[in-house]
């Protein structure tokens, strides 16, 4: 049976890119296989884990609960488009290696874009706070003390960037693409 | 897992996504933030023949604050209507019961009215709908029907909407003046679903004595399931109110059930304290509210 497919187009990471798609295919799916973005990771499928959070216009959502064809016409950011175009890590990517945010690496690229979107919103989150925003995204590995440390680095780095961007801090440069709609 | 194939429907205006709808009937199904049922195709648990996604319908990306109280569109986001500062001073609960919906992430992309239909017993905005008194807008091609709370709902995952209805905006009513309201709960992680949760409203008159005591159930039965508390605190002052006594009145009266996340005999001892918990921080709530519209210092507590 030809399953019924659709045209989309959507800017990936600052790239405008198109595929062919049946309606059922997860944004997640359509990433790793059409687009051969595999950094997003997908868990559980039901939205519990986080491992496949990307920003959809600047905003954080699990792509797994959303369909390619929902995309059509908006941005994403995946965990590849977080470090600058010269290829220097987002702060936030620099403070999970820092801190040892990460082991095996599965959780990392959903809680890099939360944390990423997080900090944009709250640049000076308490410990509380960071506790919070990675709430939703689960870790087998770490334990999460490391993690939050990550979260509060990372606005320690995004703020010395952002006081002096010439002091080998690069500014923070936008996994967060304000486009809302 | 992978959903099951359907056929997709991206409507721009709600006629036409009525029109579609009408001719699906039972086959169709109104996909809005994918956060429950995206989740349910996954596990291939549902099945429809056809997807109707209403996310192009920006005339349902509205939240509208009035005399009356807070409309919410079909299309507003967990997160917009938790976000809305004049639908927060309006209604508090919405805020208090937003919080609780699952996490941040699932906010941005699940819409209240979604949860409103989706009717899972567990659900916060169905026990704030039920606690106020709200109502649902239903349209379909042939007409409209305004639903109330305590109509809506038909059993856990069931409302009472039509293969062809589509909700177009809640309903919530603005409470009393003198009223303060406060939303509790009990999940074994931050952001899952409760294991027992109340939603709670006190009511003080001019007086500052307690006039009305309501009390909504998440997690304790089929669907959202309101109390009228008042027989055990009325005509105190809020300090010196037995809201004790309102959780065993609670207690009472409901009936939860053993399920995988905890017996009926925790659920029924978590309902007694969480109980006496939100109607007192909904009496503070009410004279911190009477306080801010009445400068009379007198008045004060
Ligand atoms: C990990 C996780 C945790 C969650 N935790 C909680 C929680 O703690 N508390 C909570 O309340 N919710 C929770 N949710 C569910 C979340 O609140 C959903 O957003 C909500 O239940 C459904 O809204 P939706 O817009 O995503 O609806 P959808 O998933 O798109 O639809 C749900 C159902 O409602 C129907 N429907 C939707 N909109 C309309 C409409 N306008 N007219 C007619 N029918 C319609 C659909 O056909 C479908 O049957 C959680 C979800 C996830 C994934
Ligand atoms: S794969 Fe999407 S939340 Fe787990
Ligand atoms: S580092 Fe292994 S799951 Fe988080």
């Amino acid at each position: 049976m030809n399953e019924e497919t659709h045209e989309i187009r959507l800017r990936v990471n600052g790239v405008p890119r198109a595929a062919t798609v049946p309606a059922r295919r997860l944004l997640s799916d359509c990433l790793r296989h059409d687009l051969g973005l595999t950094g997003t990771h997908v868990g559980c499928e039901h939205g519990v884990c986080g491992a496949c959070t990307v920003l959809l216009d600047g905003r954080p959502v699990r792509s797994c609960l959303m369909f390619a064809v929902g995309a059509d016409g908006h941005e994403v950011t995946t965990v590849e488009g977080l470090a600058a175009a010269d290829g220097t890590p987002h702060p936030v990517q620099r403070a999970f290696r820092e801190c040892h945010g990460l082991q095996c690496g599965f959780c990392t690229p959903g809680f890099l874009t939360v944390v990423a979107a997080f900090l944009e919103e709250n640049p000076e989150p308490t410990e509380e706070q960071a506790r919070e925003a990675i709430g939703g995204n689960l870790c087998r590995c770490t334990g999460y003390v490391n993690i939050v440390r990550a979260v509060l680095r990372a606005a320690e780095l995004r703020r010395a960037a952002g006081r002096d961007p010439q002091a080998g801090d690069p500014a923070p440069r936008g996994p967060v693409r304000r486009q809302r709609p | 897992m992978k959903p099951p194939p359907f056929h997709y429907h991206a409507p721009t205006t709600l006629a036409d996504a009525l029109t579609v709808l009408g001719e699906t009937g039972p086959h169709g199904k109104i996909l809005a933030g994918g956060q429950s049922l995206i989740p349910l195709l996954n596990m291939r648990l549902a099945a429809p023949a056809h997807l109707i996604d209403i996310n192009r319908l920006a005339e349902l990306d509205r939240v509208d604050v009035d005399d009356g109280g807070v409309r919410v569109g079909a299309l507003a986001r967990h997160a917009r209507v938790e976000a809305d500062r004049s639908a927060a001073e309006a209604i508090p609960l919405l805020r208090q019961g937003l919080r609780l919906v699952a996490h941040p992430v699932i906010r941005n992309r699940g819409t209240t009215v979604g949860s409103l239909v989706h009717a899972d017993p567990s659900a916060e905005m169905p026990a704030v709908l039920a606690l106020l008194g709200g109502s649902l807008d239903l349209v379909s091609a042939s007409g409209r029907r305004t639903v109330a709370a305590a109509d809506l709902y038909v059993g856990p995952l069931e409302s009472c909407l039509r293969a062809d209805e589509l909700a177009v905006c809640a309903r919530f009513p603005r409470p009393a003046p003198g009223t303060g309201t406060a939303f509790v709960e009990i999940a074994r992680r931050r952001g899952d679903y409760a294991v027992c949760g109340v939603a709670a409203l006190v009511t003080l008159d001019d007086d500052l004595r307690v006039a009305a005591a309501r009390a909504a159930y998440l997690s304790m039965a089929p669907v959202p399931h309101v109390l009228d508390l008042i027989e055990a605190v009325a005509g105190r002052p809020p300090d010196t109110a037995d809201f004790a006594a309102a959780g065993r009145l609670a207690r009472g009266r409901l009936d939860p059930e053993d399920d995988i996340h905890a017996t009926a005999e925790y659920r029924a001892h978590l309902a007694e304290v969480l109980t006496a918990r939100a109607l007192r921080e909904a009496a503070e709530a009410a004279v911190g509210a009477l306080g801010a519209s009445r400068p009379d210092p007198e008045r004060a507590t």
